[in-house]
């Protein structure tokens, strides 16, 4: 989809790629994804979305090495996540390269304060202390909780605990990032603060976001990359531009942003629109503005 | 038909989750309770189906207070859809969780099982019909989970977060279903913060901050009103955010709807001549 042909693409360092990857939970028979061959280039800030059940939750399985680790089951194909070998990487090695963010924080944090629960990834790997008092410091601030450091992550609101855990993953600086749905618990205000966060993280260090989200009115602005599935097989793979006004992600259903949506309903009833198709609500102010400018 | 009176509610650990409280909704109402996390609203529905005792005030559910009634009771009456489906869900099988509710009412065995169908295909969990819940990702957990209230019909149906982990598709059968629900008198409540899902819905909206509900009115009343939003930690939906972006072209303000954006604004931009 994207200009780039797949061979180009292959120049390009690839900090994710699987190839044909297919794989059956124990106990049931119908693979959770079937041949899933993709590519995610570093410092790249990846969409994934689709239908519930496509299997986007079992994607972001294999890339910490849970599928095949922790999970058992059957695992085909084979997938490479910064240059390792998943199947023959044990997850604590893994676990320096890719930090996972779940849905709910609360199944994540246990630390009686907030800064305990960010050093504790750091202590599993026998880090010398001051260089653990730098790593959480910095992590710490780069979420906007360092002045939360001393509380309990209990006593924390929702958006606050969420970027507790960010903090977590964030002091092992991974190079990859893999969020779950983070902020479903989230009011819409916190849900934002969480993207903001995350964005400046990809744009700032450089560390490759993976997310995985229905909700494209809230996040397909920060996306240069989308990946849709389906029935456990990735059905579009591109650029959100293109991948968002194709008529095949309208007919999967996933929910395409209403700025985007209202673009194309313009555009189709003849109204004189040149720019790019917008992703988010300010694209499409401009362009309205530009377009009366034109007239 | 539900009427909180001044209700007041402190938990054990001495927060005041609500701070007064008075509302009344109708029946065939559908609303929804939107806020930031934190705000009381989840607090203010779960004392609708008597799971809270208000510590000071009142709450009518049909007349009668809610004191005066077993959860139980009121139950058949009230459906609560948690918000996190593990904390309802128990069943072995998909089957079982659904019928649970059925078989404790009393309902016939045939009924149980024309219902525990009805439900099953209402929600496209048929296939998972032997399942364990808990094989389930985590959107459709919350499906049994609306599923094994739906069965037994009741009358005011309270949704804490529906749409979470939905997608898309899902999300616009449960709109459909609420229109549907309404058109049969049902009450529906939901508390969200999804405003797509609100401004696709158009309900009757209460914002709550900090216990206490800070304006009630139409959906495109109030997810247009920058100044209350603000203060719920809201943002607009994308659509009313356009407008509210661009306010040099004074066009109606109380926009959320695509289709209404697009007339609007198809008679501004003006069509391209065709052929």
């Amino acid at each position: 989809m994207s200009t780039r042909s797949k061979q180009d693409r292959r120049r390009f360092m690839n900090v994710i790629e699987t190839d044909s990857l297919s794989y059956i939970y124990p106990g049931t028979s119908k693979p959770s994804i079937r041949d899933v061959s993709i590519q995610i280039q570093k410092g790249e800030f990846v969409l994934i979305t689709g239908p519930s059940g496509c299997g986007k939750t079992t994607l972001c399985r294999c890339l910490n090495g849970l599928i095949p680790h922790f999970y058992q089951g059957e695992l085909k194909g084979s997938i490479t996540v910064a240059g390792l070998n998943v199947v023959n990487q044990q997850i604590y090695e893994l676990a320096k390269h890719v930090g996972f963010v779940f849905q709910n924080p609360e199944n994540q944090l246990f630390a009686l304060s907030v800064e305990k629960d960010v050093a504790f990834g750091l202590e599993n790997l026998g880090v010398s202390r001051e260089d653990m008092r730098q790593k959480v410091d910095w992590a710490m601030n780069q979420s906007g909780i360092y002045d939360l450091r001393e509380r309990a992550p209990q006593e924390l609101s929702g958006g606050q605990q969420q970027r507790v855990a960010i903090a977590s993953v964030l002091a092992m600086q991974p190079e990859i990032i893999v969020l779950d749905e983070p902020t479903s618990f989230l009011d819409p205000l916190s849900a934002k603060r969480i993207f903001e966060v995350v964005y400046d993280l990809n744009r700032k260090l450089g560390i490759t976001v993976i997310l995985v989200e229905h909700r494209l009115d809230l996040t397909a602005r920060y996306a240069d990359h989308i990946i849709v599935m389906d029935e456990g097989t990735v059905c579009q793979d591109g650029d959100p531009r293109v991948i968002l006004q194709s008529e095949e992600a309208r007919l999967i259903g996933i929910g395409v942003p209403k700025a985007t949506r209202l673009y194309q309903i313009l555009k189709k009833d003849g109204a004189r629109l040149d720019a790019e198709v917008p992703l988010c609500s300010e694209e499409m102010a401009d362009i309205i503005r530009e377009a009366l400018k034109n007239r | 038909m539900i009427e909180a009176k001044d209700v007041r509610f402190t938990y054990p650990s001495g927060v005041e989750a609500l701070k007064g409280v008075t509302v009344t909704i109708s029946e065939g109402d559908f609303v929804a309770i939107m806020g930031q996390n934190g705000a009381g609203k989840t607090t203010l529905v779960k004392h609708f189906n008597g799971l809270l005792k208000p510590t000071k005030g009142k709450v009518l559910v049909d007349g009668i207070e809610t004191t005066k009634v077993s959860v139980a009771r009121l139950a058949r009456n009230v459906g609560f859809v948690f918000q996190n489906p593990d904390h309802q869900l128990f069943g072995e099988t998909v089957e079982d969780e659904i019928s649970f509710g059925l078989r404790n009412f009393g309902f016939e065995k045939t009924v149980v099982g024309t219902r525990v169908t009805w439900a099953l295909n209402l929600l496209a969990l048929a296939q998972y019909r032997k399942t364990s819940p808990f094989m389930l990702s985590g959107g459709e957990r919350k499906r049994v989970a609306l599923a094994s209230v739906l069965a037994w019909d009741p009358k005011i149906l309270i949704l804490d977060e529906p749409t979470i982990g939905q997608d898309y598709q899902q999300k616009e059968k449960l709109r459909q279903f609420i229109m549907q629900m309404q058109t049969q008198k049902r009450t529906i409540i939901i508390v969200t913060h999804d405003v797509e899902f609100v401004a696709e819905c158009n309900p009757r909206v209460l914002l709550m901050s900090d216990g206490q509900i800070i304006a009630d009115d139409e959906a495109a009343q109030i997810l247009t009103n920058t100044k209350v939003l603000e203060q719920a930690s809201i943002v607009p939906p994308q659509i009313a955010q356009i407008f509210l972006d661009l306010p040099e072209l004074d066009l109606p303000k109380h926009i959320i709807d695509v289709y209404e954006a697009r007339n609007l604004l198809l008679n501004l931009l003006g069509k391209e001549k065709s052929g």
